[in-house]
Formats: structure tokens, C-alpha cells, sequence
């Protein structure tokens, strides 16, 4: 089993980073056979932004596609920015294929200077995982930075742990293969008059 | 095997002087480099159709008729004729003509065209772009090879003992290539009828146009056309020569970094890493063209991209000059080694003719 893990946070070490951690930690101890893969987007900053221009991701972004969507699962956390999610965060999901991660089980997080900003996780990330036709663990983790320091973060991040650890041993819809098509009698067949 | 250069007509501004040539010049330009190219012994000139600026080839018969008449041995091609948004019935008489008048030097490669906004100028919707392709593909094919058509469809009024005009010369339709960058449905179309496929292998990795091509070859030999490895394959590919590498990297690198599409995006170094791009001596050019039968299988024909992102003619030219005399005899001649003798040549009119009987 697979855990992909995205962390759109800016700074090093950062806050983002530091609660993916927490998250994942928690999902291993549920599921100690996973395997982890990490994927830092502040590394693949430039790379991303030039599959934007090309439209095709370089070799180093296309194997943290690849990790993101043939994991069994996802944790991803993006840093709250201007009331959304960051835009490295959406630029990296704008470059996967739509239809990639249809049915794959995500918790989403996010982090911020203040717990006004929570419900960007509501708001912002969950209909886009949403479109992707993703699963969500009903349970956001959102963590600004009175949190680190107080109550309730600790019960959060285990809630949602569990319930994305859950949705990983459910059975996932098998993925159409890239390279089958429509035999060309039925093409035409269907343009019949 | 054939080699030969194809144009995608734009008009962009010469990065390394800010002059934009108009589009006289460019479309002048573009006739000096197709003689130029059958003066260095290229097989095939292919121009795109294009209705929208910054690009000029909007007739692309036109264009290949004044080059019919200048020329003697080169093949007239496109790349590509917009299968969606011309009516198949002008397509089937225009490149007919084209025949008659170049003595068979024609064929042409159907494309579907990615710009939303050019399909309703033609009263067309992109939507139906795909559906476009396969019906209007599909009569043009009767068109060619009818005397006398009785069609009904749904993206055109019916036809009613309907005879094209002029009949393809000798009775021989143009070979038809078809050329797609990401879909499989246009692989199986090139399959289903037997025509080449041709992946413009520019733009993107290797391994995108690996799985379009292996799905052609499988689906050719699928429908009875021979072998997988007999199926008819064309390949794009960009390169930029001078005969010390590092020459060539310093000139082409500002028309690089400014070329539409790919511009302003990833370093000059990158892009070549990525995708088929060689920028460098000759020699490097040979060794990575010689690559693509090892990634794709013998192929039948490959088109350069010569003159695009502002170049200037004279640079082009000389480019002609390097690709003529260095390059392709000896791509010509590696490519002959070890090529089995099962795989076909290109059909062209003579080969098409002979095979009718």
C-alpha cells in the first residue's frame, strides 16, 4: 500500500511540511505497511510552472505525478494564501491529468496565521478534489498558528488519520487504460443519419 | 525512406533584431525554402493551413501549385489539411487539381486543428471535432475513389450523383497521412483505413508519441494492412545546426527562449533533454535522428521544422544547405542498414499507380 504525501509549504522547514508529518505519522501508525513518498512542490516550483508552458511535465515532476496517482492514498496540504489554497498548489493539480485521480482517497489540510482562514479547506479544497472526483475524508485538518501551541490539533490530525486510513482499504475503481479506443466501425456507426 | 522540412507559416518577430517580416516576405519566404529544399535533395515540402495570425498559410493549394511549377521531384504535402472545418468536398477537388498539375508529386496529412475559435469562422463547432474528422474523412474517401457518390451525413447537406471534379490522376487518390498529437481516436482512423500516421514528435517526450504510434502499428495490422512493423509512420523533428555545437546553441538560444508555445518556459538545455530538439553540429543531429527508429520502429518519412520562431530566411537557407548535404545522406544511408526487407517504402503516386495495375 501507498501513501503519496503533497506539501505546498514555502519556507524550510515550514509549517505545512510540519503538519503533513503529523499527518502521515499518524496514518502509519494505523497502516504500518504503507510506504510514504514525499513530495515537497517548492522543489518542483519551476518545473510545474513550465508544464504550464509546454504542456508537458519534465522528468523529475512526471515522476511526482506518477507517485500521486498510483498511490492508494493522498495527504495534501497547501499553506492558506489570499483565501485560497496556494497557487503552487492548484498549479500542481491543474497539470495532473482530470481524470487521475478519480476515486482515490485524500485528506486535505492546510495551514495559516489565523484560524479565520479555516474553511478555505471547505471552500477551496474540497470542491476541488470534488471535480477531480476524489474521495474526501469528511474530516479537514486546518491549522493556524495559535493551534501548534493549543488543545484539539492533536484529536484533529488522528480523526482524520483514521478515517483516511478507512478509505484506503476500500476497494478503488479500476482506471480506463490510456491506449484503448473506440473501434473505428463504431466511430462511424455512430455518426449514422 | 524520405526526409523533407514542414512549415507551420507563422510570422513572428526576429528576436535578435525586433523586425517582423510581413506577410508577403514570409509567404515569398516560405516558396525560396521549398525550391531550396528540392535543390539540396529533400524528398517532401509539407506547409500547414492555418486561419488565424500570426500565420499566413491559409491555402495551402495555392501555395503548392506555384511550387508544383517550380519544382520537379519534390512531393507537395501539409501539415496539416483541416479535415473538421473543410468541406471534404472542396478538399477532394483541390487536391486533385494539385495532382494533375504536379504530375502525382502530391500527398497530404488530415488534421483536426486545435483552435476553438477558427471552428465557427467555417460554421463548424469544436465539439464536434473528432466526429468532424471521422465523417468528413469518410466521405472524401468515396469522393476519391467513386465515380458517382450518393451520400447523406450529418455535418453536411447530402449528396446526389454527386461526381468529383477533376478525377484523381490516373484514378489514384493521394496518399493520405494522418496526423494527431494526443488522440488515439485519429491513430485508429489511420489504422482502420490503411493510411500513414504521423506524430509530430515536436512538442512533447518521446514516450507520448510511443503509445500514440505502438497503438497505430497494432491497429494497422489489426485490420488486415500487413504487419505491425509495416504500417506507415511519419516523424516531426526540430533541430538547429552549426558545425561547432556551441555556435549553435549560442544563436538559436534567443529564438528559443522567445518561440511561440515553448518560449519563456524551460531553458534551451532542458527542452533538448525532454524532447526531440537538437541543437548542435551536425553530427549530433544525425545520432539523435538515427535514435527515433529505436524509440518508434523504421519509419517511412521525417519532416524538419526549419523556419520557425523568427529565423531569418538566410539563416534558414543555410540550414537547408547543412541538412541537405551533411545530414541526410548520411541519415539515408544509416537508416538502409539493418532496415528488414518487409518494410515499405512511403506509397507515392508511382508506387500507388504501380500496385493498381
Amino acid at each position: 500500500m501507498k501513501l503519496a504525501v503533497v506539501s505546498a509549504g514555502l519556507s524550510l522547514p515550514s509549517s505545512t511540511r510540519l503538519l503533513a508529518d503529523r499527518l502521515t505519522s499518524a496514518l502509519v501508525d494505523r497502516v504500518p505497511e504503507v510506504e510514504v513518498e514525499v513530495i515537497e512542490l517548492r522543489d518542483l516550483a519551476v518545473d510545474i510552472a513550465n508544464n504550464l508552458v509546454t504542456g508537458f511535465p519534465a522528468s523529475r515532476l512526471r515522476a511526482a505525478i506518477d507517485a500521486v496517482t498510483s498511490a492508494d492514498g493522498l495527504v495534501a496540504v497547501s499553506p492558506i494564501f489570499t483565501a485560497s489554497y496556494s497557487g503552487l498548489f492548484k498549479s500542481f493539480f491543474d497539470v495532473i491529468d482530470h481524470d487521475a485521480l478519480a476515486g482515490k482517497p485524500v485528506l486535505i489540510a492546510a495551514t495559516g496565521g489565523t484560524a479565520r482562514h479555516s474553511l478555505a479547506l471547505e471552500h477551496a479544497l474540497r470542491p476541488m478534489f470534488a471535480y477531480l472526483r476524489a474521495i474526501v475524508a469528511p474530516t479537514a485538518v486546518y491549522a493556524a498558528s495559535e493551534d501548534w501551541g493549543a488543545e484539539g490539533l492533536s484529536e484533529r490530525i488522528e480523526r482524520a488519520a483514521s478515517e483516511l486510513a478507512g478509505l484506503m482499504g476500500k476497494e478503488q475503481p479500476v482506471r480506463a487504460q490510456v491506449d484503448e479506443v473506440v473501434p473505428f466501425e463504431q466511430q462511424l456507426a455512430a455518426l449514422r443519419p | 525512406m524520405q526526409f523533407g522540412i514542414f512549415t507551420v507559416s507563422d510570422v513572428t518577430t526576429d528576436p535578435t533584431t525586433g523586425r517582423t517580416p510581413t506577410e508577403a516576405e514570409r509567404i515569398k519566404a516560405m516558396v525560396t525554402i521549398a525550391l531550396k529544399a528540392e535543390e539540396v535533395g529533400l524528398d517532401v515540402f509539407a506547409t500547414g493551413e492555418h486561419h488565424n495570425p500570426p500565420f499566413v498559410a491559409s491555402s495551402p493549394t495555392t501555395m503548392l501549385g506555384y511550387i508544383a511549377a517550380r519544382t520537379e521531384r519534390l512531393i507537395l504535402s501539409t501539415s496539416t489539411t483541416l479535415i473538421t472545418t473543410n468541406d471534404p468536398v472542396k478538399i477532394a477537388e483541390d487536391f486533385a487539381m494539385l495532382q494533375h498539375l504536379a504530375d502525382g508529386r502530391v500527398d497530404l496529412m488530415m488534421g483536426r486543428g486545435n483552435t476553438g475559435p477558427v471552428y465557427p469562422w467555417f460554421g463548424k463547432d469544436i465539439r464536434d471535432g473528432i466526429p468532424l474528422a471521422i465523417e468528413n474523412y469518410a466521405l472524401l474517401h468515396r469522393l476519391w475513389r467513386e465515380p458517382v457518390v450518393d451520400w447523406e451525413g450529418r455535418f453536411r447537406t447530402p449528396l446526389q450523383g454527386y461526381t468529383s471534379t477533376p478525377a484523381p490522376l490516373d484514378g489514384v487518390p493521394p496518399f493520405v497521412w494522418h496526423g494527431s498529437i494526443r488522440s488515439p481516436e485519429i491513430a485508429e482512423q489511420a489504422a482502420y483505413y490503411g493510411d500513414g500516421f504521423f506524430a509530430n514528435n515536436i512538442f512533447w517526450p518521446k514516450e507520448h508519441y510511443q503509445q500514440l504510434i505502438s497503438l497505430y502499428r497494432r491497429r494497422y495490422a489489426h485490420y488486415g494492412h500487413g504487419l505491425p512493423e509495416q504500417a506507415i509512420v511519419g516523424l516531426g523533428g526540430q533541430v538547429f545546426m552549426r558545425r561547432n555545437s556551441q555556435d549553435a546553441v549560442r544563436e538559436f538560444r534567443p529564438y528559443f527562449d522567445n518561440a511561440p508555445v515553448y518560449g519563456h518556459g524551460p531553458s534551451l538545455e532542458e527542452f533538448m533533454a525532454e524532447t526531440p530538439l537538437t541543437v548542435g553540429s551536425p553530427d549530433q543531429v544525425i545520432e539523435r535522428t538515427l535514435k527515433f527508429r529505436e524509440y518508434f520502429g523504421d519509419y517511412q518519412r521525417q519532416l524538419f521544422l526549419m523556419d520557425h520562431a523568427g529565423l531569418p530566411l538566410k539563416t534558414v537557407l543555410e540550414q537547408l544547405d547543412i541538412l541537405g548535404e551533411e545530414v541526410v545522406p548520411v541519415l539515408r544511408k544509416e537508416f538502409a542498414i539493418g532496415r528488414p526487407a518487409n518494410v515499405p517504402d512511403a506509397p507515392t503516386h508511382q508506387s500507388l499507380l504501380a500496385q493498381k495495375g
